[in-house]
């Protein structure tokens, strides 16, 4: 007796998450981002970008309101398909936005793929996504872990090195920036001597630095983000390395980092579509809206996630709100030119922004853009066959 | 590698071995003295680590003190919550199967996952090395290394050598030595086993806090630091012997070669060869290196 | 067999084979997911349950019988599931007896430790290698077929596929329980010196034991990676081990419907912990309430939730009741 009544108690809480209110008019948009861990941070500045331009539009896109519904996908591949899922099939969303993780936002893909669910990554910078994982209705609003370490590639032979170690995590992220650099490194002239890299996520970084230091190389290219990115610049700097062998890398090295890695970090040159001190007025306005809902300083997530807001306004404006008619919808935002606080950009043949990437320095706590690396950078997407 | 790359190794290899140990170490007396498996020893050394960020600050505030009282403060602390998680939780999981400790100490890592997530946050963060530690030493024109690595060495060296010292010297030495090896005959002997243990407890966190707050301007601090380490702990205290707090020492010197050394000449089975190294040695002697005591 | 044991056991099985025509595809999904735990915590149930193995690194056996499904699928078209279903076991199987022939001549702790280690180890070759395809995971290009009669493709081919394994292998389970063989696994249980000083060999039993969990739990992952279509490290982590030790202790060891109820408790613990419906804006900080619930549950309810029962009667009618319940209790 007992045991069928836990089984009908037990059968009613399993109904409880499902209850979810359906209404004809509103579009509703499934937030999937990182709420606790290493990037909530990333997903909070993501989704304050993204509903401040929906702010701006008076709440509603094409005519239609706009809700939401979250999931917090824990920056955790192997509870990718299943946190999917539940904004499909449990919540009911009409368009996918996220995620900050490669792995999961690549999960996000192929769902969206295989269900025509339009999807914006606001951030995830694997090649797949835009590239075997493309579709008609997926489409990026940051950019591919290529661009920006392509533009380095570019910079650093142009300063005359000759031989480069690069080091970075052992997955794709890390893979696809240093062939990025490589590629237009080598194009160049240059030299990768050595390639290091050791298994994510693991900090331990001295091994290889006295590797480094052995090999003498004229510059070292690195791709780390987060906490490693953080414990490498300060290992580079306390190994003495920082004064005898230049370090560059791809933005990742030092945004949202920068208050951990100090002194360390000062005067080092990366590359990224955004930076601070850009100094155009659209960058100002961005800035000083998003200061004034927000109270912190914005940073390239929370551009991404505004520009994600652009683009999915774009598209459904095109439509009149139905996205039933996604042939018109991706179309409009392939021909669109969007006009993001990092400068204007367009989209490429597989959906990926076509874009300047700054070199910035760090000064004083700071990203300062000082010039352009590489203008209208385009992913070369392969393996996209759209 | 020629020679001088190699000596940098070792010493990488040492530093990484030494602070190791230091977690480890408590682990080990934990687990031989009180039978009690601790998955939630790695999160102590989280607590150490976010315990000299939070303390940094405020005890430069209120004593104008630095590096070492915040260290001291630290350790203080560490006692206190050994004391008090011993008699509110550890204390119920002495006579329980070995399955019900490790999913009681499984909960428990959840627990202060999340409770560093209310209380902090989940942002990396760094620590500042102090001043006086700062410098660098040039290894003959090949790089320079961090004094406050040496700092560390010599720290996690100067500890082992005051267990040392406790154990083969003094009373309470003498009693955790016999609770080691033979924990029923210790009471039936009328030494307070109650007391001992707690204090054995209290020691062992205090180690592994020690540990993570000097670790942590080398290791940053952030979100999940404490799972690594708790694996490798687990390892090692297998290696040298369960309860043997100087196979603990010999066993984390051995992991930590084995890792610097695989990461630079095996990079793709770095993350293996700590585990083949566990089952070799296992399958030599089943029971870890050396007895306990 | 205790009569009402039986009783819950066919209801259950009625229940979730009546799922599809009650719920949306999200309760499909969910339920299909819940299947397949307990099919894994099935497989831990003959080690922890019936023969005392305690093993933490069960995952591996998961992981191994999942990335062999997605490493074995043709690159274009449909696989048979007449070959690649028995393959996935065998290569979970065969893993299952390396490491139990080596991890089975330690005891106690350090056989935990061991089978957590050689995990550890399943768990990096699939992290760093280029076998595992990394830390991303591997997709599934295409899921098994039976021919034109089942596709595992459709998600309620695959709810009633798997609805269909768990039985059988409860099933199976329940006539080994009772068998010879499972009688020696009590014995070892209970007090392996005593077994070995009547003049068992104790050894090619647990070995026995270990290598058939192995495949049950290998069946487990092959499910695990039809359903999703990726596979990533994670399913062989220390975390997944944990989680199926937990949903064994916490529906009741010794009890073959304990797994079953664990796997559920498990799976609907964690969506009310992560249910935003009800914790709002603290959902985000489920591990908290999940992990006190785990050390409660532990703590409290040491035979499992299969004991409550027995735990509430003790309670009400005291210490006869109890001693004559137990008389009659058996292992299903």
């Amino acid at each position: 007796m007992e045991k069928i009544r836990i089984a009908l108690v037990a059968a009613a809480v399993l109904c409880a998450p499902f209850a979810t209110a359906q209404t004809a008019t509103k579009i509703k948009v499934g937030l999937m981002l990182p709420a606790s861990g290493a990037y909530a941070s990333l997903g909070t500045a993501i989704e304050n970008g993204f509903k401040l331009y929906v702010a701006e539009q008076g709440g509603k896109l094409a005519g239609r309101e706009v809700e939401y519904a979250r999931v917090d996908d824990e920056s955790d591949p192997a509870k990718a398909i299943d946190n999917v899922n539940k904004l499909l099939k449990r919540d009911n969303v009409d368009v996918l936005v996220g995620t900050v993780h490669s792995g999961v936002a690549l999960a996000m893909a192929k769902v969206a793929k295989e269900t025509g669910t339009p999807l914006i990554v606001p951030n995830a910078g694997a090649a797949a996504i835009t590239g075997s994982m493309c579709a008609l209705t997926t489409f990026r609003s940051s950019f591919t872990m290529w661009q920006p370490a392509y533009a380095m590639g570019e910079v650093v032979a142009a300063k005359g090195h000759k031989n480069v170690v690069t080091i970075t995590y052992k997955y794709a992220a890390g893979d696809e920036s240093v062939s990025g650099f490589k590629e237009a490194f080598e194009k160049a002239g240059g030299k990768v001597v050595k390639e290091l890299n050791l298994p994510f996520p693991n900090v331990e970084f001295q091994a290889l630095l006295t590797e480094i230091a052995a090999t003498k190389p004229d510059a070292v290219y690195a791709f780390f983000a987060g906490a490693g990115a953080v414990k490498f610049v300060k290992d580079y700097a306390a190994a003495g390395l920082k004064k005898s062998i230049p370090l560059y890398a791809s933005g990742f090295l030092t945004d949202g980092t920068l208050e951990a890695q100090g002194a360390d970090a000062e005067g080092l040159l990366t590359t990224l579509h955004y930076g601070d001190g850009l100094g155009t007025a659209r960058d100002n306005a961005f800035r000083q809206a998003y200061t004034r809902v927000y109270k912190g300083e914005p940073d390239v997530y929370a551009v991404q996630g505004y520009d994600a807001a652009q683009m999915l306004a774009i598209g459904l404006n095109a439509v009149q709100g139905d996205l039933t008619k996604r042939q018109e919808f991706a179309a409009a935002i392939e021909r669109a030119k969007i006009d993001s606080p990092r400068g204007a950009f367009t989209l490429s043949r597989s959906h990926n922004p076509v874009q300047d990437i700054y070199l910035r320095q760090v000064v004083g706590g700071q990203n300062k853009v000082i010039g352009v690396a590489s203008k209208a950078l385009a992913d070369p997407g392969h393996g996209c066959s759209l | 590698m020629d020679l001088a790359t190699i000596l940098v190794q070792c010493l990488n290899a040492l530093q990484y071995g030494l602070l190791l140990f230091l977690v480890a170490s408590g682990l080990t007396l934990i687990f031989g003295i009180m039978g009690v498996i601790n998955l939630a020893h790695g999160s102590f050394y989280m607590i150490g680590a976010y315990m000299a960020y939070v303390l940094a600050p405020i005890v430069g505030a209120s004593f104008g003190g630095g590096f070492f009282a915040t260290l001291i403060a630290g350790l203080m602390l560490s006692v206190l919550l050994g004391y008090g998680l011993e008699w509110a939780f550890f204390s119920f999981l002495y006579e329980r199967e070995h399955l019900q400790q490790v999913l009681m100490t499984y909960g428990l890592i959840l627990v202060f996952e999340e409770l560093r997530s209310l209380l902090v946050d989940d942002e990396v963060h760094g620590v500042t090395t102090p001043d006086w530690l700062s410098g660098t030493l040039p290894l003959g024109g090949l790089m320079t290394y961090p004094v406050y690595r040496f700092f560390i060495s010599g720290m996690c060296l100067a500890i082992a050598a005051g267990m040392y010292f406790v154990f083969t010297r003094t009373r309470l030495g003498m009693m955790i030595r016999a609770a080691s090896t033979n924990r029923e005959m210790v009471q039936s002997l009328g030494i307070d086993a109650k007391f001992l243990y707690r204090v054995v407890f209290a020691a062992g966190v205090a180690l592994a806090v020690l540990a993570g707050m000097i670790a942590a301007p080398v290791s940053s601090v952030y979100p999940g630091m404490g799972n690594g380490v708790l694996i490798l702990c687990f390892v090692v205290v297998v290696i040298g012997g369960i309860g043997s707090v100087r196979g603990a020492l010999l066993a984390a010197l051995l992991v930590g070669a084995v890792d610097t050394f695989g990461k630079v000449l095996l990079p793709q089975a770095a993350g293996v060869l700590v585990y083949v190294l566990m089952a070799l040695i296992l399958l030599w002697k089943p029971e870890g290196l050396f007895k306990a005591g | 067999m205790d009569r009402s044991a039986v009783v819950f056991v066919i209801l259950t099985f009625l229940a979730l084979a009546l799922v599809p025509r009650v719920t949306g595809p999200f309760g499909i999904d969910l339920v299909t997911k819940i299947m397949i735990y307990a099919i894994f915590a099935l497989s831990l149930e003959l080690l922890v349950g019936s023969s005392g193995l305690v093993c933490f690194g069960q995952a591996a056996f998961f992981g191994i019988g999942a990335y062999a499904d997605v490493l074995l699928s043709p690159a274009s078209g449909a696989p048979s599931l007449l070959w690649i279903l028995p393959a996935c076991m065998l290569c979970a199987a065969g893993a299952a007896l390396l490491v139990g022939a080596l991890a089975l001549r330690t005891k106690g702790v350090y056989f935990i430790m061991v089978t957590l280690a050689f995990a550890q180890m399943a768990y990096y070759v699939a992290h760093d290698t280029p076998l595992g395809g990394g830390s991303d995971g591997i997709y599934l290009s295409a899921k098994p077929v039976l021919g034109a009669w089942l596709d595992l493709g459709q998600p309620v081919a695959l709810h009633g596929f798997t609805l269909g394994c768990q039985a059988a292998v409860f099933v199976f389970l329940a006539l080994l329980l009772r068998s010879r063989f499972g009688r020696a696994l009590a014995g070892i249980r209970v007090n392996e010196q005593r077994m070995r000083a009547t003049g068992f060999s104790t050894y090619p039993y647990k070995l026995a034991a270990f290598v058939i969990s192995g495949a049950i739990a290998g069946l487990a992952g092959f499910l695990f990676a039809v359903k999703d279509g990726f596979v990533n490290p994670e399913l062989l982590g220390w975390h997944l081990s944990a989680a199926v030790l937990i949903m064994a202790l916490l529906g009741g060891l010794g009890h073959l419907r304990g797994a079953l109820i664990g796997a559920f408790a498990f799976a609907l613990l964690q969506e009310f912990y992560q249910s935003e419906t009800i914790f709002g804006a603290f959902a985000k900080h489920w591990h908290l309430g999940f992990g006190l619930t785990i050390i409660a549950s532990v703590a409290l309810l040491p035979r499992g939730l299969v004991g409550v029962p027995g735990q509430l009667r003790e309670r009400l009618l005291g210490r006869v009741a109890r001693s004559q319940k137990e008389l009659q209790d058996e292992s299903c």
